[in-house]
């Protein structure tokens, strides 16, 4: 499963939904906003999607993680919109019968979402001011 | 037919004239003041129209650092556009 929602995500509910009987490990990554990078006070970020193509890149990487690991369940859902500093932006839960293939598909999902997935991230400012991440920093636009 | 299998480098000759939606996305929604629009052009491939809406719009980006999105699928920047597609250009990602 690998969706994106506009409402906040729900960590523990997503995790309680993980496990069965053939269960040994659970791993679940949250990526959450912190409130600086690269030196500057961050306030919020817009995420901004190309839904179609990311819901399709997205279950993709989770196919590729069940080919490549022996895991029972992978699952992703990231956040579009408006999130303040602290939230949660993603949460991918992985089980397996075992940790170390939790670990790594865990590992693996989200560094290829990362990587891939038409999720694009526009950075606010404590100085007002504003840029999509990895679009060329010197790209600033002033906050509307 | 799959985009895979549309022909690259495409035969010479006069280019024909297609209706092509773009959608604009992040830093291209910006630049562009638009979600989407449809284009009437002669560019014969992705490359082409982005050099083509480079010239109307502040487009900063280069084709070296983005991907291009046919039809809600990656692909390559060299294939033949056809009449009615829908082309995104995606600028770096930061997902996650």
């Amino acid at each position: 499963m690998f969706i994106l929602s506009e409402q906040p995500l729900t960590p523990d509910e997503l995790a309680s939904r993980l496990a069965d009987a053939r269960t040994g490990a659970i791993v679940t990554f949250e990526g959450h906003v912190r409130n600086h990078h690269q030196g500057k006070k961050v306030t919020r970020l817009d995420y901004e999607a190309y839904e179609p193509l990311a819901v399709k890149e997205g279950r993709r990487i989770l196919e590729e993680a069940y080919e490549a690991f022996d895991i029972l369940a992978a699952r992703c859902v990231h956040r579009v919109g408006r999130l303040e500093v602290g939230e949660p932006a993603i949460w991918i839960g992985v089980s397996a019968g075992h940790r170390r293939a939790a670990f790594q598909a865990c590992q693996f999902v989200i560094d290829e979402i990362k990587r891939r997935v038409p999720i694009w991230k526009k950075e606010h400012y404590a100085d007002g001011s504003s840029t999509w991440v990895n679009c060329a920093e010197k790209m600033r636009t002033v906050a509307r | 037919m799959h985009l895979e299998d549309r022909p690259r480098h495409p035969p010479s000759g006069a280019a024909t004239q297609k209706e092509i939606t773009v959608m604009y996305f992040a830093v291209f929604r910006e630049l562009a003041g638009l979600d989407e629009e449809t284009v009437s052009t002669t560019s014969v491939t992705p490359r082409d129209l982005y050099g083509e809406l480079k010239q109307r719009y502040p487009f900063h980006l280069s084709v070296e650092s983005l991907r291009v999105a046919v039809n809600d699928e990656l692909a390559e920047w060299d294939v033949r556009l056809e009449d009615q597609d829908i082309v995104a250009f995606l600028a770096p990602v930061a997902g996650g």
